[in-house]
């Protein structure tokens, strides 16, 4: 029988959840390193020993952590974060002028491709890889030195690269998203980027057609159909067929299209999750019920996932890297909320159950099939 | 004696999360060939301990991170040159140089 590892960073360290494949009775281990802001770990598919962990610190700034051993040691790796040649300035909240700079990682992809190859996305926006299993870092500097780059401006979370999808075949082809940038796509391994943001509409800015300027929240896709992109925008869930090439909305029926994650199912390319939130002044679900909505059909008709979740006086987030979907038979779901919960699903949504509760505010939820 | 001239035994505390994060016992002795300075000492630690790189000064500039402070002798040093000589009393390693994390948090 298989494992399950769930990696869950949250605001002061960072917590390893298993069980076996049932995925009924968990053990918790944590918190590993203590008191630091964990914005995301991953393991690698290649290995699964092998764990990447960024931590920060309002007081130290930013660790990064590599394990051999799948979270039993932790050997402190490289954090060397430089930008490329001068870094340039990009647009700030009052819209004027502000130079890049380092604040912290925000994910860390380990490479289907290749197992010392991880990619970093960093707060100011730009993308970092490391051929050296974390050790050194490389700015792929042609995406922050695209020529929209003095037009990206942060979010409310700041200006942050936070979604990095891997083509799974083609190497040179890499998916990345930006808030408040939009998504972009390299076909030459990151020496040149184009903005793939053509049918997103964001009120948010004055020219809702922009180039560049859209907060994408998430963005996914299925290893088989890599062409099909599935995004949770600031407000609105967008479906692309071209690989990014063009958009076209398919919230449908969802109670809000604001939201944070979105999720493509395991064995299912068109059966997709998101948890819609309120606004983007509230924060928490609707109604105070917490619902994974899920479409069997590539978005536009979703129905609410509720057996297990809380129904009423529900008011958590679940921020942009807290849903995994692991690759199990029977297709699982991990939900990680700024309450502290990890809710968990073992049978593709249809029923929930916390496997961890009263965690610090959780940021990141991955999950790991492990042999 | 070094080729450079006086090694010195400095006495350092570290912050409980350095601590932790390094496998560090409270207080670590280092050694500063020179002119015993702010500077000086803590390129010897980050020498020693590269993890420590970029924790407590930014790696390009060398500046202290902003909630990061430094004392000795029940005096900040935080906005002293980091050039200048250290009190006497760390060189002779009668006290200890402190990197302190800045009270925060409410």
């Amino acid at each position: 029988m298989s494992a399950t590892r769930v990696l869950v960073g949250t605001r002061k360290g960072a917590f390893i959840l298993t069980s076996d494949e049932a995925r009924e009775e968990w053990v918790v281990d944590g918190p590993h390193f203590p008191g630091w802001e964990m914005y995301h770990l991953k393991g690698s598919s290649l290995d699964p020993q092998r764990l990447y962990a960024s931590q920060s610190s309002g007081w130290f700034g930013q660790v990064i952590h590599r394990s051999d051993d799948g979270g039993a040691t932790w050997e402190t790796v490289g954090n060397d974060f430089t930008y490329d040649g001068v870094p340039g300035q990009h647009q700030w909240y009052d819209g004027s002028l502000r130079p890049w700079e380092f604040t912290r990682v925000w994910h860390l992809e380990p490479s289907v491709h290749d197992l010392d190859t991880v990619y970093a996305g960093v707060e100011d926006a730009a993308l970092f890889k490391s051929t050296d299993g974390a050790r050194t870092w490389t700015e792929l500097s042609g995406l922050r030195q695209h020529d929209t780059g003095p037009q990206w401006q942060p979010g409310a979370g700041g200006m942050c690269l936070h979604t990095i999808l891997e083509h799974p075949t083609d190497p040179k082809r890499l998916f990345v998203a930006i808030s408040a940038a939009g998504a972009f796509r390299t076909d030459d391994g990151g020496q040149t980027w184009l903005p793939i943001n053509k049918g997103l509409r964001s009120g948010e800015i004055p020219d809702e057609d922009s180039e560049v300027g859209h907060c994408v929240h998430r963005l996914d896709l299925h290893p088989s159909n890599p062409d099909v992109l599935y995004m949770q925008k600031h407000w609105d869930v967008m479906r692309s067929t071209d690989a990014g090439d063009s958009w076209h909305e398919v919230s449908g029926n969802l109670p809000s299209d604001f939201g944070f994650v979105v999720a493509v199912h395991a064995h299912e390319p068109e059966t997709v999750y998101v948890v819609p939130i309120e606004s983007d002044s509230h924060h928490f679900p609707p109604e105070g019920k917490l619902r994974v909505y899920r479409s069997r059909t590539g978005g536009e008709e979703w129905e609410p996932l509720t057996e297990g979740l809380p129904q009423e006086n529900c008011y958590v987030n679940v921020l942009r890297d807290a849903m995994a979907v692991d690759t199990h038979e029977s297709c699982g779901l991990y939900v990680g909320t700024t309450g502290g919960q990890v809710y968990a699903s073992n049978d593709s949504g249809d029923s929930w159950t916390a496997i961890v509760r009263d965690l610090p505010a959780v940021l990141s939820v991955e999950v790991q099939t492990l042999p | 004696m070094s080729e450079h001239g006086t090694t010195t035994t400095v006495r350092v505390v570290l912050p409980a999360p350095l601590r932790t994060m390094v496998g560090l016992d409270k207080e670590l002795q280092v050694a500063v060939e020179g002119p015993v300075t702010q500077r000086s000492v803590l390129d010897a630690l980050e020498s020693r301990h590269p993890a420590l790189l970029g924790t407590i000064r930014g790696r390009a500039d060398q500046r202290r991170r902003p909630f990061i402070r430094f004392f000795a002798c029940e005096e900040d040093l935080s906005h002293d040159d980091p050039d200048a000589a250290l009190p006497t009393e760390v060189v002779e390693g009668r006290e200890p140089y402190l990197v302190v994390g800045a009270m925060a948090g409410g």
